[in-house]
């Protein structure tokens, strides 16, 4: 669990967030959402710790960021895993070495045991006979996907997701978000997922938390939003017809 | 203002790259690499230029040789000095600014736009350690390349002078011998790691500070290459002030 208590973040005049609080629930896929520079990527930066915020508390179950020194922050990054936006692999390893890489890192295992967990880990994101290939070498849903496996090898108890569906079609999108709530599921983590995609929050939103300039807006779940007649949702959830249509539905049928 | 700020962000990065040490086999790795990267793949530049330096210098200094009274063996002597104190420490540091600045600047600076300096933070590997510190440890060995360019230096102007027809072997040896201090071979080795941690830092704060995308990457690059050179000829003027004109 992951509780954000009132965190301010500027960079220099302008306030880029504004006060949130909110709580990151264990086991649930928890999605932050919002239109472009509503905050969202610098909220995630800040809880990963890449941001220090100015004002607020971010909570690892108990344990406050802010009162760890800079070894018991690097101890507690050992425990996240991170999917960033454009899979961030290292281009100078092949998938292999760049899966192994956290293991290699933070374990004393022999490589043998490593390369088990890798193929493990690989297998799992329905990735084989690539372990050889360089990072350039694969498509973009690939990337993500081996970015998945480097970010679960070292069974962390955080994962956090930067638009993982970004430039994806939409039917890898919808299997990335898929392995995101399964692995979730599976290891029993906190997963914290920013994204704009509607079909992720419709998919995978266990907890959605809408944020509008710099401020929490609306949360909730993914089946509440299609209920609420919060403005700030309405206005961003239904800005497709497509979504104005689903939600004529659902209103009818209640 | 700027300066000062850029300044002191150089030296806490510096102070950062001495904290907090990945994991001693992970270091070993890639300091070899850094090694086969940044040493021995400049070992064919550096022996070029040298050479044929070394036999410009020589075919120069025989030619601006008009008086009959001065001896041929002052085209070893010259070559011997300009080789040894400022063309193999100094000017090979401002080709090695081009080529191994330039390639770490943009190496660094394309991990950083691709986010991947982010991924080893959010792992909570001491970044700055894992690129920097290898860098520094590879470049230790930048004495050796310089001692390699001395030689291919004071070997290309023995060759330039003597199938050139300016001088023989035994005045250009006896040159070559002539007044020799062997505190200026000192002098040029320390300059030398001075040069190479300048090498290896400037370089990586370029890249590592850099914000924006590939295009800034590119401009990255050309101010490492311009401000590494500036700080090598600074720190050449200071450490010959300090060393030499005592």
């Amino acid at each position: 669990m992951i509780h954000v208590e009132n965190i301010h973040k500027r960079f220099g005049e302008e306030e880029i967030l504004k006060g949130i609080s909110t709580t990151f629930d264990k086991g649930k896929t928890n999605l932050i959402i919002g239109q472009s520079g509503s905050g969202k990527t610098v909220m995630l930066k800040c809880l990963i710790g890449l941001f220090k915020p100015e004002e607020g508390r971010i909570y690892y179950e108990e344990n406050a960021i802010q009162d760890m020194d800079d070894e018991q922050q690097r101890s507690l990054r050992e425990e996240m895993g991170m999917l960033f936006q454009g899979g961030a692999l290292f281009d100078s390893m092949n998938i292999e070495q760049n899966v192994m890489f956290p293991l290699r890192m933070f374990t004393t295992q022999k490589k043998s045991e490593m390369l088990e967990r890798v193929n493990e880990v690989l297998s799992r994101v329905d990735l084989e006979n690539v372990n050889k290939k360089f990072p350039a070498e694969i498509s973009g849903g690939m990337q993500k996907r081996v970015s998945i496996a480097r970010a679960i090898v070292n069974r962390p108890k955080y994962l956090f997701c930067d638009e993982p569906n970004s430039g994806l079609d939409p039917k890898t999108a919808t299997l990335i978000d898929n392995l995101i709530q399964e692995i979730t599921h599976e290891n029993d983590i906190t997963t914290v997922v920013v994204t704009h995609d509607m079909n992720s929050v419709m998919e995978i939103g266990e907890k959605v938390v809408l944020l509008k300039n710099g401020k929490l807006a609306w949360q909730g779940t993914n089946s509440e939003i299609f209920k609420t007649d919060n403005e700030d949702v309405v206005s961003f959830v239904y800005s497709s017809d497509l979504f104005k249509k689903i939600r004529e539905v659902q209103l009818k049928k209640q | 203002m700027k300066y000062l700020r850029d300044i002191g962000s150089y030296f806490i990065m510096i102070k950062k790259v001495f904290g907090s040490f990945t994991k001693r086999s992970v270091l070993r790795e890639l300091i070899f690499k850094e090694i086969d990267d940044l040493i021995i793949n400049s070992l064919g530049i550096v022996a070029f230029i040298s050479f044929f330096v070394g036999g410009v210098v020589a075919i120069q200094t025989a030619l601006n040789m008009d008086n009959p009274l001065i001896p041929k063996s002052l085209i070893g002597f010259a070559t011997r000095q300009s080789i040894i104190l400022e063309f193999a420490p100094t000017f090979i540091s401002i080709i090695m600014a081009g080529k191994v600045g330039s390639f770490i600047t943009s190496s660094i600076g394309s991990m950083r736009v691709t986010e991947q300096i982010d991924a080893l933070e959010v792992m909570g590997i001491n970044s700055l350690n894992y690129l920097v510190f290898p860098k520094i440890i590879a470049l230790s060995f930048y004495p050796f390349v310089i001692a390699i360019a001395m030689f291919l230096g004071i070997t290309g102007g023995w060759l330039a002078g003597v199938y050139g027809g300016f001088t023989s072997t035994t005045d250009f040896a006896a040159g070559i011998q002539d007044s020799f201090i062997p505190f200026h071979l000192t002098y040029a080795f320390l300059k030398t790691f001075v040069f190479a941690f300048i090498l290896a830092t400037v370089p990586s704060w370029q890249g590592y500070y850099m914000t924006g995308g590939a295009l800034e990457v590119g401009k990255a690059s050309t101010n490492s290459f311009v401000w590494t050179s500036v700080i090598i000829i600074l720190a050449n003027y200071i450490i010959t002030q300090l060393l030499l004109s005592s």
